[in-house]
């Protein structure tokens, strides 16, 4: 695996996913885009759903991408990279195509955890060898910052608003990571765009292994989320610290935690520097933050005894030592 | 249709097979599909013959036909040759994607067993499905039996990957009446229908990494609408490159399409019955019945609805003192789909215009016997007000 610094060179060579996109200032999902194109050192070709991504990066007749990119509809990413993947396994088959090339989709929460839920299953229960990449900013953004099912309990948004009669979403997000391994794929992994390098050497390793992958990858959005652009790295580290967004993979079945916080920070952390969590910190609503903080206690505590049972896995974590060899 | 004298062998095969034998000596490199009736016996057939090694195409076994299109765009724009199948609430399902595919330029054929829509759930003949489809910008053949279904695949093929279509074209065959009735049909050798179709060479295949290309991407109003004019473009050149093939295919065929359109006893006739698919044979025998009572009677059958030649039809009915354009599907709130369209190509091109009839007929399956058809030209005959919309066999 490179250092920081062969990252960065080998950056300037590639210029795979390169700035001239529309994507807003703090928006996370270059971070993510750019540090897992990087880590790949074979030919890669871009699947990408409906979304900010799509929408900022290819106003015809421009284009940010330097690689092969396709992009169909909303709601079907994984059909068509199951699509592109075996028109590639067929016409290597038949010696029309003389090298190796690795898959990788891209899709937002609304594109994964909801409208695409069903493409994405059926990829993943067929074994195409690709990787999916959800940029989880937990709303629907491209549009406005309307709820999906991914955004959190009592989050504000545009179609699940706080009012006399509301405090916001009103319903738990799913877990799609969780639902993700239920489909047995080799590699499945939760990332944080605050955690490059963890999410460098997951990219990696998702594209090594002989079928489907997966990284759910947290993502910052300063317009939906309500924080300064410039805080966007931070806000995102404070989703691991509080445990929140526990960063974990499960490869060919096997739980592992790959970060423990030294000092689990309390929820409100996390909650207090974004706006969309504003109303939750006037009086009257400490109830809800209890219930947030013992939702996230007991999600963590099932995490780590899901992960107990395996082989310890020092920090900077299991998959890297993994890929280091 | 005139059929070569020298046939070298028929076989006994249902209109569902004959597709799946198309695909077979097409050999495409992935066909993903999802069962529907009555689409399935296409592709378990297909995939039998995958599984005794006489092809070797990827199937993708899709969860959803949303999926099937999806992934056959994304197979198509990767550079592969491309074939599905599907059937109503498919195709329905499916129809996001099949406008992408147009848009995208994807050569996909898409082999249809005609079937009617939900609801109620049904699951026998009638053209809605395709007719829903008819302004996503594919071309559109139907079939009248078996051995046109096999022939129209083969042709298809070669029609959506020529360079000035590049078009998803689909073929349709009707549900259960030919695709699971046996008919005798000639099958032609391998190696002939490898010749006809040749390899596809894609233009801008996404898995040349050496040369990127960004495919879908965003249009905004400086460019869609010029980007839609090229989807006109195509479907005008589908047109000429459907009569070149015709030439082509009756050299290694002996069979002919000749035109657009197959006219049976339409020279002379005074009555003229313009009718897609199956019915289309049984108002032959009904034809031949009344021409022997002295009844100058006629058939128009397009094989080709999109592009729609309304030119040549115009004309091809100019003589006639009424028409009746029998139409299989029904546009509600307004009349058929097809005869809207011959309503408009009269209109377009003839200063006189003969009298033009609209019946409603086989939703769901209903039996259209010759009798129906019979007492469509008596109707004519007797000259109802052709301002009302009539239907055949419905219990009112």
């Amino acid at each position: 695996m490179p250092n920081t610094k062969e990252l960065a060179r080998h950056e300037e060579v590639q210029k795979r996913f390169t700035g001239a996109h529309a994507l807003c200032a703090g928006c996370g999902i270059p971070v993510c885009v750019r540090t897992i194109l990087n880590v790949i050192e074979e030919p890669v070709v871009a699947i990408n759903a409906t979304g900010c991504l799509e929408v900022a990066t290819t106003r015809y007749p421009t284009t940010a991408w330097n690689i092969p990119w396709i992009h169909v509809a909303f709601e079907n990413a994984a059909a068509v990279a199951s699509g592109v993947e075996t028109a590639y396994r067929v016409l290597r088959r038949r010696g029309r195509i003389p090298k190796e090339i690795r898959f990788v989709a891209f899709g937002g929460d609304g594109g994964t955890y909801d409208i695409g839920l069903q493409a994405l299953s059926g990829a993943l229960e067929r074994g195409h060898r690709f990787l999916y990449v959800c940029y989880d900013n937990e709303a629907y953004m491209n549009t406005g910052n309307q709820r999906s099912g991914a955004t959190p309990f009592a989050a504000q948004t545009s179609t699940a608003p706080v009012g006399e009669k509301s405090f916001g979403k009103p319903q738990r997000r799913k877990d799609l990571t969780e639902i993700v391994a239920a489909h047995h794929v080799p590699y499945v992994a939760q990332a944080s765009i605050s955690d490059w390098y963890d999410l460098a050497v997951k990219a990696r390793k998702a594209v090594s292994v002989d079928g489907p992958a997966f990284l759910n990858v947290l993502s910052t959005c300063p317009r939906g989320w309500g924080h300064p652009t410039d805080q966007s790295i931070k806000i995102a580290r404070l989703g691991v610290e509080t445990c929140y967004w526990p960063l974990y993979e499960v490869s060919e079945g096997r739980w592992c935690l790959n970060y423990i916080p030294e000092e689990k920070l309390p929820i409100t952390e996390w909650l207090r520097p974004q706006r969309r969590f504003a109303h939750l910190f006037e009086s009257g609503h400490e109830a809800l933050l209890a219930q947030i903080q013992r939702q996230v206690d007991e999600d963590w505590e099932k995490l780590v005894r899901r992960c107990e049972d395996l082989p310890p896995s020092p920090f900077p974590g299991g998959a890297m030592e993994e890929v280091w060899r | 249709m005139r059929v070569a004298t020298e046939q070298k062998r028929l076989t006994l095969i249902t209109g569902a097979e004959a597709a799946a034998h198309a695909m077979r000596q097409i050999n495409p490199d992935v066909v993903p599909v999802y069962p529907i009736t009555p689409q399935t016996p296409i592709i378990e057939t297909f995939a039998q013959f995958i599984a005794d090694g006489q092809c070797d195409t990827e199937i993708i076994n899709v969860e959803s036909e949303h999926s099937a299109m999806s992934a056959a765009v994304g197979a198509s724009c990767a550079g592969a040759r491309v074939m599905t199948a599907t059937s109503s609430q498919g195709l329905a399902l499916m129809l996001e994607i099949v406008y992408i595919a147009a848009s995208m330029r994807c050569p996909i054929v898409i082999a249809v067993g005609s079937r009617a829509l939900s609801g109620p759930i049904n699951i026998h003949c009638d053209h809605s499905d395709s007719m829903m489809a008819r302004d996503a910008g594919c071309v559109q053949i139907f079939a009248e039996n078996a051995q046109e279904a096999y022939d129209l695949m083969i042709i298809a093929q070669r029609l959506a990957e020529d360079r000035r279509v590049l078009v998803p074209v689909m073929v349709m065959q009707d549900g259960f009446t030919i695709t699971h009735s046996a008919e005798p049909v000639a099958l032609l050798p391998d190696e002939s229908v490898r010749e006809f179709v040749g390899q596809y060479e894609p233009l801008y295949p996404l898995l040349d990494t050496d040369r990127p290309t960004t495919q879908g991407p965003f249009a905004l109003p400086d460019y869609y609408f010029e980007l839609k004019r090229q989807q006109v473009d195509a479907l005008e050149a589908a047109r000429t490159v459907w009569l070149e093939l015709q030439e082509r295919f009756a050299e290694t065929s002996g069979r002919r399409y000749e035109g657009f359109f197959e006219e049976y006893k339409l020279s002379d006739a005074e009555y003229a019955l313009v009718i897609l698919s199956s019915t289309a044979g049984t108002a032959k025998v009904v034809i031949d019945r009344l021409r022997r009572k002295g009844v100058k009677v006629g058939l128009l059958k397009p094989w080709l609805f999109r592009p729609f030649p309304a030119e040549e039809i115009a004309q091809a009915l100019a003589h006639a003192h009424a028409i009746a354009v029998l139409d299989r599907a029904i546009s509600f709130g307004s009349w058929g789909p097809m005869y809207l369209e011959i309503s408009a190509a009269l209109g377009r091109y003839l200063h006189e215009k003969p009298v033009l009839y609209n019946y409603i007929y086989g939703l769901g399956g209903r039996d259209t016997p010759p009798e129906s058809i019979a007492s469509v030209v008596t109707d004519m005959q007797n000259e109802l007000d052709p301002r009302v919309l009539r239907y055949l066999g419905l219990r009112e």
